[in-house]
């Protein structure tokens, strides 16, 4: 029974963890990419950029308050300073929204010149977060480490095996969850989120039956840098915050909502944790999880690794291949992409 | 008919040579100022500049020329912008000699793309890949750093001093890194500690939980970080104290810097590594040097010290600023016999150089040339206590 509990704990603090905090982290990046696909029906590729830039304006308010001596210890300050992060990175979001999307909407231009010029829009995003803050890491988090360390787990528990639970993983979860209940209470309650429902689904019939599509795509680009900023600053606090790392985790983060089906806010949480779990699981060595379960002699010599972690981005890319293949429109599209 | 040309162009140049002229001399000073390693480059730079800075006081540089030094950026990893930075140096600087460049990879990229083909001697104060030892150089690469197949020895040695019976091993996917980690990994199979696992990591990514995952499932009582401080290195021993895998870090090389322990803290007390270095008379002497010219000292400082000054001896002693001509008495001047010259003692080399006796070069690391250009080296074992690099013994 011990090994079985061993096992389970071992698995949990090198896997599950960790899984479930990245899972969540992309889940808020796929949500923000799916509403804009919803509602402008483009893939955003300059939302990684979105949520470096939310990131990096949180960590200079952090820096701020850090030096007026506030502090919401044990919880990081930078959740304090996530509002200033979130109002600012709306304004630059909206005004690229004013000064290059708005004109290829009215020229009514296709699919493929929106996402070019958002591709457009990610390398001056890219480029103005390297000349305002560097591209150095940038390590913002502060407060508790830990709500419980291995240390304590092992104390408390008796057992082999311990488990950590760092205080950014804990802040990650239940963010993610008050976010995701919000957007959702959103779409589904209010008039508001039912206009923009109404929208994503049937443009013409929306207009014509006098919704303002102006305020849809508006408010669409206020969820999405908003939920972006939530996304970078929590995946920044938690790992640590470093420019070029969110480039790397726009492939993710578009796995995420491909496979989730683009457009569907259910989809993209779901793709949101299946990449984060494949990521880690099929990367993770069991030869010590496997120690704890089955008699010495059944042991496999080698570290029963499926895939080295080198190969982590491959297995989000490979889903999103499969994806593609056997189901191009996600799992939870009604539409076809 | 080429290599007759080449011949008499050469003789010529050596012709013209003979009588020293009073000649300015450039060097290229290349190094990483940005990149994985940006935090050790400036005290390297300023340690090559200090030597130039004392042959330019002596005013005996062949006869009173003075030489220059210009800064270029390998970045360390991108070997495209290593070539680069090196290329504007050679063609647009004309720069007579390279000193560096930083990292090994990008060491081998600008010595094949830009040193061999424009005929340019490099000396590297801080490539240690063994794959550099036998890399065809038509006599143009030396080192001030020695090989990290010797590193792996003492690495070796020192786990089995401390009694390690097994340890985790992962490595910075590069030529440093590879080497490196292979060494290691060699030597300790020889001194009989089990490698539980050898495994690569990426630098420059945001998350090491899934890489300090298959460590930590492989085991062993410490873990082994063949990265660069400023990078990946630092990446997973945070993850690795985070999720309580490791708890003891060997530190080799690119690991051991204030800026780890500043990062990391009080954990990584008990920590122990290993970097070259030597408790030498030139050394010392060093040390006192670059503090009252108000420098910084850190890794690989001296070394690049000892390759500035070792290039400059050569083209003292050789009477000419001509790379192929100075390239064959740099092993004379870094070797025995002759006058043995510590930093600071510059001026007297060249007085010596031009009265036509012989010098040894000792320098800041004791520098010894064998192998065909690569230093012997001594190594400083170190130790972390109480949030500071505290050096236990010279080996």
């Amino acid at each position: 029974m011990d090994g079985f509990l061993n096992a389970i704990v071992l698995l949990a603090n090198f896997a599950l963890v960790p899984g479930a905090a990245y899972g969540s982290q992309l889940a808020l990046g796929a949500l923000g990419v799916t509403l804009i696909f919803a509602v402008l029906r483009f893939s955003n590729f300059a939302h990684g950029e979105t949520m470096s830039f939310g990131a990096m304006i949180t960590i200079f308010a952090t820096w701020a308050l850090q030096s007026w001596g506030v502090s919401i210890a044990p919880l990081p300050t930078g959740l304090l300073a996530l509002p200033i992060g979130i109002i600012v990175t709306v304004a630059v979001v909206l005004a690229s929204d004013k000064f290059v999307y708005a004109y290829y909407r009215e020229k009514r231009s296709d699919q493929v010149i929106f996402l070019i010029a958002s591709i457009g829009v990610m390398f001056v995003m890219a480029g103005l977060i390297r000349f305002i803050i560097g591209p150095d890491d940038q390590i913002f988090a502060d407060g508790a480490r830990f709500v419980f360390s291995v240390r304590d787990f092992r104390a408390v528990t008796g057992l082999e095996e311990g488990l950590a639970l760092k205080t950014t993983q804990l802040v990650t979860l239940v963010t993610a969850i008050v976010c995701v209940v919000a957007l959702f209470l959103f779409l589904g309650k209010t008039r508001t989120g039912k206009s923009m429902r109404a929208y994503a689904d049937n443009e013409d019939l929306a207009t014509l039956s006098g919704i303002d599509a102006g305020r849809v795509v508006r408010i669409a680009w206020i969820l999405s840098a908003t939920l972006a900023v939530i996304a970078g600053v929590l995946y920044g606090l938690d790992k640590s915050y470093k420019p070029f790392v969110f480039q790397e985790l726009l492939l993710p983060i578009f796995a995420a909502a491909i496979v989730g089906g683009l457009g569907s806010p259910v989809g993209a949480i779901v793709g949101g944790y299946i990449i984060a779990f494949a990521e880690v699981l099929v990367t993770y060595a069991y030869k010590r999880f496997l120690g704890h379960l089955v008699p010495p002699d059944w042991m496999p010599d080698g570290l029963a690794q499926l895939m080295g972690t080198e190969y982590k981005f491959a297995v989000a890319f490979v889903i999103l291949v499969l994806t593609l293949l056997i189901r191009p429109t996600g799992l939870f599209n009604k539409r076809a992409a | 008919m080429k290599t007759t040309l080449m011949a008499l162009v050469s003789a010529a140049a050596l012709v013209s040579a003979a009588p020293a002229l009073a000649e300015d001399a450039k060097l290229g000073i290349l190094l990483g100022f940005t990149g994985p390693l940006e935090s050790l480059s400036p005290a390297m730079a300023l340690g090559a500049e200090l030597a130039v800075a004392e042959v330019n006081e002596s005013g005996q540089f062949m006869d009173g020329g003075t030489v220059t030094a210009v800064r270029g950026d390998d970045t360390c990893i991108d070997a495209g912008a290593a070539t680069t930075a090196a290329e504007r140096l050679v063609t647009s600087d004309g720069v007579n000699g390279i000193m560096g460049a930083m990292c090994s990879g990008v060491t081998g990229a600008v010595l094949q793309n830009v040193a061999i083909p424009n005929g340019v001697v490099m000396i590297s104060p801080s490539a240690t890949s063994p794959a550099l030892t036998a890399v065809e150089d038509d006599g143009l690469f030396f080192r001030t750093a020695p090989s990290d197949a010797r590193q792996g020895v003492i690495i070796a040695e020192i786990l089995a001093e401390k009694g390690v019976g097994s340890a985790a091993l992962t490595f910075t996917n590069n030529d440093y890194g590879k080497g490196l980690a292979d060494s290691i990994a060699a030597a300790a199979g020889e001194a009989g500690i089990d490698i539980t696992i050898n495994a690569p990591h990426e630098d420059g990514k945001g998350d090491y939980s899934a890489e300090v995952a298959a460590l930590a499932a492989a085991g062993g009582e410490i873990l082994i970080v063949a990265g660069y401080l400023d990078q990946g290195g630092r990446g997973i021993i945070q993850a690795s104290l985070d999720s309580g895998a490791f708890d003891t870090f060997f530190l080799p090389d690119g690991m051991v810097g204030e800026a780890l322990v500043e990062a990391i803290g009080s954990d990584l007390d008990g920590s122990y590594g290993v970097l070259p270095g030597s408790d030498s008379e030139g050394s010392q002497i060093f040390a006192q040097l670059a503090e009252e010219a108000g420098n910084e000292t850190g890794v690989y400082a001296p070394e690049a010290y000892d390759a500035a000054a070792l290039m400059l001896l050569a083209m003292a002693k050789s009477g000419s600023t001509d790379p192929a001509v100075y390239k064959d008495v740099i092993m004379d001047i870094a070797n025995a016999p002759g006058e043995p010259i510590l930093p600071g003692e510059l001026g007297k080399a060249l007085e010596i150089i031009a009265g036509g006796g012989e010098v040894d070069y000792v320098g800041a690391s004791d520098v010894e040339l064998i192998n065909g250009g690569e230093s012997g080296g001594s190594f400083r074992e170190i130790a972390i206590e109480d949030g500071a690099i505290e050096t236990v013994q010279y080996r």
